[in-house]
Order: structure tokens, then sequence, then C-alpha cells
């Protein structure tokens, strides 16, 4: 099953033309990494995939779960499946972890038609992946990401990506900023959310991670469009010999 | 009665403005217009004693003298006070009980859901042994139609009624301390009030008792081109007790109509008052258009050693609101405590904020003020403190935050301090923060929709004054500030 497919993908962020051709699928089962140098659109894609305001698809096309995106809101792609896992997780002040979650979690829910959330099923499960995260229930407390450390703040999003299951996760740059150990929490948590029915892509600008999770493709994307696709062994050409001479660029 | 009070709820807090509707009734007013004759005319429908109406006509004479004061961060047509009328009442006599209740209007507190049988509970409350009793005065226009409960508080010596009928049973206490808060020449609104004031609610809760329910007085503008000008008296003698609450609607008018009340608390030593708002008059069209102009004095005097006034308001609703709940702290070690959340959006202005008065010696205050604006509304925060010379090491605490929905509106704050001792404590904390794109995206991007992300954000950004209120009317709160931010995103 396709579960993200984009055709000649061009887009542009605020009148700058940013993206400029993309073609990739994503099937069920599979993670992808995407790697390329910064500013080359890796951030603008995900903003784009989420339908945020001000990114504007100028050519080609997206589908997602098998169906045109076009017309969709954000949080209707949030709830055919999509996922987010940002690479600067933003504040909320005043908004504890836990009501988030569970706004969230009851949005998915009633969006299918189910009820909301038993909140003692929800702290149970969020007390779990908290665990499994090594993230103490203090933090669930604490206001959405305000204070957080970096790998904090980024441990919070696969908190929040295995509390939703979604089809598909677009983890942008997950992995910056954390430490060994965090890294091998953050690679365990993907690796647990991982199956046959969804699917991942991974930002990355670093080989190491993908010492920790397996993927299937590699794309190199540079000025906007992928350049070079293969399996893990190009990360490893990337980690030695840099950019040079994959792209136009 | 009709099956309809469990959905009440829902009409109250439903899309747009719920409370806008009018009620069908034969009504009774005094023509436009205001001078001695329509203040004797008033005082003689409510059989007035004769100091009383001598009282309100002092007031009108220092009225005339009075310019409106123009100070505040508003800006509006001005009033015509000719062509208001100042008295507007259902036809016939007071009702004796509720069966003589018009059963229109008995519909309309349905509707509201505010209970007017002693059996049933505020609406969006559930039934529980451990909610604590709600007593109501429903006021409707000029009048009360009916208070709950008044003899199951007369056993503890609580003093529960219309204002009027204070006037007519207890005279002693009405006139003991009516102005002794907020004299008739305070201010050009007050004064006003003083001279044409309607109904509004009177207690009294005698030494050492502790009020055994919440009072809650609900204020019902129904008629057109009236004012409407209630007047609450709340006394708490030595080592008593009580929480008051008010509410307050008005239908969806194209002009605007003046609300101008005065609230007088006084507490006696040892005691202790609670006075909780939720403010949501007609605010107006997304244009502007109609709504309530809240000018409102309401001040709290801590007479005795150790006494305690606290106000919590929630304002949602008016066109304007001018409005500055304060506290005066006469007595020895009193606290005052004031607790606020002022939404505007559309064309809402407010300008709204507490005085602080330290006179006593270790007297405390907390002023806590969250200004929340959206749409093209203007949302200003005016606050003074006063230490004045006796009033050795008094502290006083002011947090006022804003925050910012949208480009277009704007958000101010005034603070003054005035001390007169050195060794006063006297903090300020003040933040404006913004909702923005980054956290509405991150929000739907988890399937949250943008207006219950913000009404999330919002109620978070509220939650230390929300959870002042009593239980019955945080709920309904929370759901008013996602109400009155409709369409302030997207
Ligand atoms: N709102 C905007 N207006 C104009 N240019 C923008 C805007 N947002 C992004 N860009 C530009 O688009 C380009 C791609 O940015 P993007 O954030 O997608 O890169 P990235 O691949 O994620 O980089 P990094 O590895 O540093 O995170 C950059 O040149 C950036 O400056
Ligand atoms: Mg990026």
């Amino acid at each position: 099953m396709k579960l993200l497919e984009l055709r000649g993908l061009a887009a542009s962020v605020d009148e700058k033309q940013i993206l400029n051709g993309i073609d990739l699928t994503v099937n069920a089962g599979e993670v992808h990494a995407i790697m390329g140098p910064n500013g080359s659109g890796k951030s603008t894609l995900s903003n784009i995939l989420g339908g945020r305001d001000g990114y504007t698809v100028t050519e080609g096309e997206i589908e997602l779960m098998g169906a045109p995106v076009n017309g969709m809101s954000v949080e209707e792609r949030a709830l055919t499946g999509l996922f987010l896992g940002f690479q600067h997780p933003i504040e909320i002040p005043g908004v504890t972890n836990m009501e988030f979650l569970k706004v969230a979690i009851d949005s998915h829910r009633i969006s299918l038609g189910e009820e909301e959330m038993n909140t003692r099923d929800f702290m149970v499960q969020v007390r779990d992946i908290s665990k499994r995260l090594e993230l103490s229930t203090e933090f669930l407390k604490r206001f959405v990401n305000v204070g957080f450390s970096g790998g904090e703040k980024k441990r919070n999003e696969i908190l929040q990506l295995m509390l939703l299951q979604p089809r598909l996760a677009f983890l942008d740059e997950t992995d910056s900023g954390l430490d060994v150990d965090a890294l091998q929490v953050v690679a365990r948590g993907i690796n647990e959310f991982r199956s046959d029915e969804n699917g991942v892509v991974l930002v990355t600008h670093y080989q190491r991670l993908l010492n920790y999770v397996n993927v299937d493709f590699v794309h190199i994307m540079i000025n906007g469009t992928i350049v070079k696709s293969g399996d893990a062994q190009l990360a490893h050409e990337v980690e030695t010999h840099g950019y040079t001479g994959l792209g136009e660029a | 009665m009709s099956e309809q009070s469990p959905s009440a709820a829902h009409d109250f807090i439903g899309k747009e403005y719920a409370a806008g509707f009018v009620t069908d009734v034969e009504q009774e007013t005094i023509p436009p217009g205001l001078d001695e004759a329509v203040i004797t005319e008033i005082s003689r429908r409510k059989n007035e004693p004769d100091w009383l109406l001598e009282w309100r006509l002092q007031a009108y004479q220092r009225w005339l003298d009075m310019p409106e004061p123009t100070w505040a961060k508003v800006d509006y047509e001005p009033i015509d006070y000719q062509a208001i009328s100042y008295f507007a009442a259902p036809t016939g006599d007071k009702p004796k009980s509720l069966d003589e209740v018009d059963p229109e209007l008995l519909r309309t507190y349905e509707k509201l859901g505010i209970p007017l049988h002693e059996q049933e509970v505020l609406a969006g409350v559930e039934r529980d042994p451990n909610t604590p009793r709600v007593a109501v005065d429903a006021i409707f226009d000029s009048v009360s139609l009916t208070t709950t409960f008044k003899e199951e508080l007369q056993e503890h010596g609580v003093i529960y009624c219309s204002f009027g009928e204070a006037v007519e049973n207890h005279p002693e206490l009405v006139q003991k301390y009516l102005g002794t808060v907020v004299p008739p020449s305070d201010n050009f609104y007050a004064a006003l009030n003083s001279a044409v004031f309607s109904d509004g609610s009177f207690v009294y809760v005698p030494k050492g008792v502790r009020c055994p329910m919440e009072l809650l007085s609900y204020f019902r503008i129904n008629a057109q081109n009236t004012g409407q000008f209630e007047r609450t008296l709340i006394i708490a003698d030595e080592g008593s007790y009580a929480s008051y609450l008010e509410g307050c609607t008005a239908p969806m008018r194209d002009e605007n109509q003046l609300h101008a009340a005065v609230v007088e608390l006084v507490a006696l030593e040892d005691a202790s008052i609670k006075y909780s708002t939720v403010q949501n008059w007609y605010p107006g069209d997304e244009e502007g258009k109609g709504g309530i102009y809240n000018f409102v004095t309401k001040r709290g005097l801590c007479r005795g050693a150790r006494s305690h006034i606290s106000w919590t308001q929630v304002e949602t609703g008016s066109a304007i609101t001018w409005k500055y709940p304060s506290v005066i702290l006469r007595g020895d070690n009193s606290v005052g405590e004031f607790y606020s959340v002022a939404i505007t959006n559309n064309h809402q202005q407010a300008d709204t904020g507490s005085k602080m008065t330290h006179i006593g010696r270790n007297t405390s205050s907390t002023i806590i003020s969250k200004g929340i604006s959206a749409g093209n509304s203007s949302n200003a925060y005016r606050g003074r403190v006063r230490m004045n010379p006796g009033a050795k090491q008094a502290r006083n605490f002011t947090q006022c935050d804003s925050l910012l929905i949208g480009s277009k509106c704007a958000a101010h704050t005034f603070p003054t301090i005035e001390s007169q001792r050195s060794d006063a404590i006297v903090e300020h904390e003040a933040t404006t923060s913004k909702v923005s794109e980054d956290q509405l995206f991150l929000c739907r991007q988890r399937g949250i929709d943008a207006e219950k992300a913000v009404a999330m954000i919002v109620n978070g950004f509220c939650k230390e004054v929300l959870r002042e209120l009593p239980m019955e009317f945080a709920v309904e709160a929370s759901k008013l500030l996602e109400v009155s931010l409709e369409g302030a995103v997207g």
C-alpha cells in the first residue's frame, strides 16, 4: 500500500521557489532516510506535506494514503495518518504535556467516530510509553516543551508518535542534538513504532542514526530535488565524501 | 416544567452568542429621559422611604455637575442620557411565589440554564451530594423575579434578597452601609447609578456564620432602549464567610445599551467575601454593531482586622468594559485579591484592572490579570496600588499578562504604584505573548482543530485565574472563553 507518493513536486515558500521536482514513494513497511546539506529543502518538504499556510505546491502532486491532498487542511492530513516530527519543537506555555496529548488522541478518536479515551486508560498508556523513552512522569505535568532540553524535546516528539500511531511518520532531524544514550532511546522508539502497516521517513544529517535503525532507502536531496537514491550504503558514502559530486550544485 | 434543562447548557455555550434571544413579555417602562420627576417615579414604584429618595436626588445633583470620564482607553460615540429609559419591569405585582411568575419568564431562565426551582441545579453541573448548592436571585431588567432558598438561608440568619426587598425589610442595614464604600460622588457612573439604580442583590451574613451555599445573582437585560443600573451590597459581619457569584446576559440588538452597576462589599473583622463574576453581556456583532456598554464600579472595604476580600472576574462579553474591582485595605492584616481574565474579540474594547489601597498595617494584596485580545479588539489593564503612610509593611504582588491572537488587536498595560512607605514590598511582573503560527501548526498537525487549539492555549494562559472560580462557574467560564474566541483564527 502506498502511504505517500510525490510526483514531480515543486513548491514555494512566501513566493520563493524551494522544491524543484521531487519524486518519492513510501510504501507500508518501509523506512526511508533523506539526507542533504543545510538549506536543501528538507524541512520545507515537511511543511508542504503538512499543508502549512504560506507553503504552496507549484507543480506536481502529493498523495497521502492513496488520495490527493489537494484542499485538505492541516488537521485533515494529520487525521488521515500523517505525523510530522519537528526539527525545532515549539513551546506551548500553560498547556501541560498531559493535556496536550489527551486532546490530541481524543481528536484522532473523535474523527474515527470513537469515544474520547477514558482518562485511566490514557494515563496507563502514556506512563508506559514515557517509561520506555526514559522520561519521568514529572515530565508529563510540565508545559509542552517549555524548559525542555533539546534531547527531551526530541524524545517528546517520539512520545507523541508512539501515542498517536500514525500511518506515515516524517521525522525531521529527530536525531539532531542527542547524546549517545538519547540517540539509542529515540532509535528504540522508532524501531518499536515501525511495522508492516506504517512507514517512516527520517530526515538526518548523520549516518550514526542508521547504525540503530535499519533503513530500506536513502535519498540525497540537494537544491530541492532528490539527486540520488540508494540503500544504507549511500549514507556511508556521504559520511566519508560529503555531498560534493552528488548533485549539480 | 419542560424536560429541556439538560440541553440548556448547550444552548448557553452554543455557537456564537447563544444568550441573544428576546423574551416576549409585557413590560412597563418609564419613558426615556432623566430628571427629578423620573427619579421620584422610580422611587415611588419601588415604594421607597423618603430618605432613599432624598439620597437619590442628591446623587442626581452631583451627577449633573460631573464630566463623563475620558481617560480610559476606549472609544465610543457620546451617550445620550435622555434617550435611555431608566426603568423596565414585567407588568403586574411582584410575584409572591414562582407559580405567579409569567411562564415566558420561567422559560427564559430555563434556556439560560439558571435554576429558579430549588431542586434544580445549574446547567452543566452534575448533581452530586458534594456539589455546593446555589441560591439564585434572578434579576430581569429593573426588578428581581425571585430569590431561591430564602427560608433555608434565613435559618442561618443569612439575608439574601433583592435590593428592593432589603430596603423594605432591613432598612437599618441598608441605610448604615449604602454608599459607605462607593459614595455617590465617587465617579460619573456611580453618581448616575446612585440616582437611578433599580434592583440588585443584598446579602448580609451575621457574625460567625459561614454561608451554607453559594449565592448567585443572575442579571438579564431584556427591554430595548433601557439601561440596567443594578446596585448590590454585601456585608459580611465579624468572622463570617460568603461566596457570591454573578452572571449576566442580554439579547442581541443593534443599538448599544448601557449597564452601569455599583457593587459595594463590606468585610468586618475576620470576615471573608469571595466575589466571582462571569460577565457575558452581548458583545456586539462581528462588525462592532450593538453590544452592552459595561461601566461598572465595584469596590470592597476590608473594614476589620484580618478581613479578606477576593474578586475573580471572567469578562468575555460587552462591547465596552470599564471596570476596576478594588479593595480598600483598612483593617490591619487584611487581604485583598483580584484575579481577572478579560477577553476581547472582533471590535470589543476592555479597560479593566484593579485598585488596591493599603491603609492598615501588614496588609497584603495580589493582582493577577490575564488579558486576551483577538480580532480588531483592544484590551487594557489599568491598575493602581497605593500604600498610605500608615500601611506599615504592606505588600503587593501584581502580575499582568497579555496574550495576542492575530495581528490586528492591541494590548496595553497602565500600572501605577503610589507608595508612601519605604518598607512596602511591591512587585510587578508583566508579559506579552502571542499565539504563534508555529504553536497552531503543531496543534493542528496533531489533529487538534485551530479553534480547539486556541481555546486550549487560552485556557492554559488563564489557568491561575480560572482555578479561583467556584467549580460551578469554572466549567462554564472555560467554555465561554472558547465561544468568545470563535472566528479568532483562520
Ligand atoms: N519563509 C521563507 N521565506 C523565504 N525562504 C525560506 C523560507 N523558509 C525557508 N526558506 C529557505 O528555503 C531553503 C530551504 O530551507 P529548509 O529549512 O527547508 O532547509 P533544510 O534542508 O531543512 O535545512 P537544514 O538542514 O538546515 O534544516 C533555505 O534556503 C531557506 O532559507
Ligand atoms: Mg531542516
